[in-house]
């Protein structure tokens, strides 16, 4: 007998995309289009269980065994590093991690470079490579303020189109690394339930290969 | 039947400990501390996780087990001609992955250390999966052969980085970012290929085999290949090959792992209960001539297992008024206890204990309320 497959999708605009490239690959679940309270969304013939969560929570419900899949940007996937396996690369939500300063910044290295960010860890790694002493400065949101205050020197954020820096008199200066969303697994499922994961791996692979083809 | 109900872990185990004895293992007990010489000279086995030190009263430094494995071979095997087998179970402290704090962590496990023939091998395979099949009759054990890894990686000229980040990928069954790597590195095509369908590979032994054997292209690898058949066929015949497939995700980057590696899972546990593998370098870091394999089974990860709850806390809540003589109760006590029912005797019910069923006692006389089930 096929297993229920459950899937945690990022709630928002990637989401959106992401369910509809599942539905396109027969993995369809019409309640999740009603207007309601509902949480957790399935579809017995089609052997999905959907649920939206916070796009930053989607690693851990896949790494917990919550969710048997979902889909995560690379930048979460680099932050957290959950122990799952990633296992397609949707080639949507495009963008890039980037190191960004105010218009004409002057990096001086003989002082400790103060970064604000989201992403501590990816941040750290990326300087460490360089042999930069820094000063990370967690945040939450609005990272963008930071150096505008002058709290920090630069900021390492997701830059999609960077509208939102160019506003704010800010530029991008160096890529981190490219971004996109990925296809994730959780360890154990993946060998449970390896038939109805590596179909639905497949079906995507395909459907979006012949996406990539017609452009 | 008994009136205690053992929980996962602690059936876990009583049925693993006498299934190693069975097959002739002794019991290694060991003493929780150990010197902390020993982990800082084997970093690299630990994998960077942090140890507990504390000074001794000589001025020691002294640390809290992280590893079981690394005292067994510090004391045991020091040539191929006395074949150690031992079995332990023991608390490691460890930091949690997760709210990285330092966590007491239950292991049991088994190491054979000495002259490791084919059979010796297979038996260690054979007791991992038994071992998985005493926790829960869904369970699968994952295995794969760093040596056939490391003889396909050696057709390349990636740089000892490079080689880890390869494993990296492999570990995530990111084949995209394989195919990336060995484009950027001028792998050739042949061994790119190879590596790709490894870090896809994913199904049962017998079916997989083959596949691997097309992409066996020196000795090493070759080597690696007729030793997974020969465990493959010993398991077949011990009537424990079901569930057990290759895959290759499974592979330590710890450099301590020479020969076949492997991982048990069982469905409802979200990570691996059980790793292990041979380990020949280990032992030879510590100047020993002989080869080794064993395996651990993290018993605290059972606890979520279903079958563990249980929602009432007595059988019987046995309820006595001021009037009731002692006799009286402890008569009842006995009958109820005589039926081989739990039953605990209070004053009055205030609703503190879960019970299945209610007894109360009016002049000597014992009145159940509500049915036992």
């Amino acid at each position: 007998m096929a297993q229920m497959i459950n899937v945690a999708l990022p709630k928002g605009r990637l989401g959106e995309k992401v369910l509809a490239i599942f539905e396109a690959c027969g993995y369809d679940c019409p309640s999740i289009h009603e207007t309601n309270r509902k949480l957790i969304f399935e579809n017995e013939q089609a052997g999905v269980r959907y649920f939206w969560v916070k796009p930053s929570d989607v690693s851990i419900y896949v790494e917990r065994g919550a969710a048997d899949i979902g889909v995560a940007g690379k930048d979460i996937l680099l932050e957290y590093a959950p122990d799952v396996y990633e296992l397609y690369d949707l080639d949507i939500g495009k963008c890039r991690m980037a190191v960004a300063a105010c218009r004409g910044f002057h990096d001086n290295t003989e002082r400790t470079l103060r970064v604000a960010t989201k992403f501590p860890n990816i941040a750290t790694t990326f300087y460490n490579k360089k042999g930069r002493d820094i000063d990370i400065i967690k945040l939450n949101g609005s990272i963008e303020i930071a150096p505008i205050l002058r709290m920090s020197d630069v900021i390492v954020d997701i830059v999609e189109t960077g509208t939102t820096l160019k506003e704010n008199n800010l530029e991008p200066i160096e890529t981190i690394v490219p971004i996109s969303a990925r296809l994730i697994s959780n360890k154990v499922s993946y060998k449970f339930k390896n038939k109805e994961i590596s179909k639905l791996q497949q079906a995507i692979a395909e459907y979006c290969a012949q996406k990539k083809d017609k452009i | 039947m008994s009136l205690v109900r053992f929980t996962n872990e602690e059936m876990a185990v009583m049925n693993l400990s006498s299934l190693y004895a069975g097959y002739g293992f002794k019991q290694f007990k060991m003493s929780k501390f150990e010197e902390y010489d020993l982990y800082a000279e084997n970093k690299d086995f630990l994998l960077g996780s942090s140890v507990i030190t504390f000074t001794d009263t000589n001025g020691k430094l002294m640390a809290l087990k992280p590893d079981v494995t690394l005292s067994i071979v510090k004391s045991v095997g020091d040539t191929r001609l006395n074949t150690e087998k031992v079995y332990y179970s023991e608390n490691v402290y460890r930091v949690d992955k997760g709210t990285h704090q330092y966590k007491e962590l239950m292991q049991v496990g088994l190491e054979c250390i000495g002259d490791i023939d084919m059979y010796s091998l297979s038996e260690v395979v054979m007791l991992a999966k038994k071992s998985l099949c005493e926790i829960s009759p869904r369970n699968i054990l994952d295995i794969s052969h760093m040596g056939f890894l490391n003889g396909l990686l050696d057709e390349t000229k990636l740089s000892e980085k490079q080689r880890s980040a390869v494993i990296g990928y492999i570990r995530e069954k990111n084949t995209i970012a394989i195919e990336q790597i060995c484009a950027d590195n001028f792998v050739s095509e042949k061994v790119k290929n190879a590596l790709v369908l490894l870090t896809g590979m994913y199904g049962p032994f017998s079916m997989k085999i083959d596949e691997l054997k097309k992409v066996s292209f020196n000795d090493a690898a070759d080597n690696a290949v007729r030793e997974l058949e020969s465990i493959f066929g010993f398991l077949s015949a011990c009537g424990c090959a079901d569930g057990v497939n290759i895959d290759f995700s499974i592979v330590s980057d710890s450099g301590y792992y020479n020969g076949v590696v492997f991982q048990g899972f069982i469905d409802g546990v979200p990570t691996s209960v059980l790793t292990g593998g041979s380990y020949d370098n280990l032992v030879h870091k510590f100047g020993k001539d002989a080869g080794a394999i064993g395996f651990a089974v993290y018993i605290d990860l059972l606890e979520r297992l279903m079958g563990g709850d249980r929602s009432y806390d007595v059988d019987v809540l046995l309820v006595y008024d001021c009037d009731t003589k002692l006799d009286d109760i402890a008569k009842a006590i006995g009958n109820i206890r005589a039926d081989g029912k739990s039953v605990r005797a209070a004053a009055s019910d205030n609703g503190t204990v879960k019970y299945r069923q209610r007894a109360e006692m009016r002049n000597g006389e014992v009145k159940f309320y509500g049915s036992d089930d």
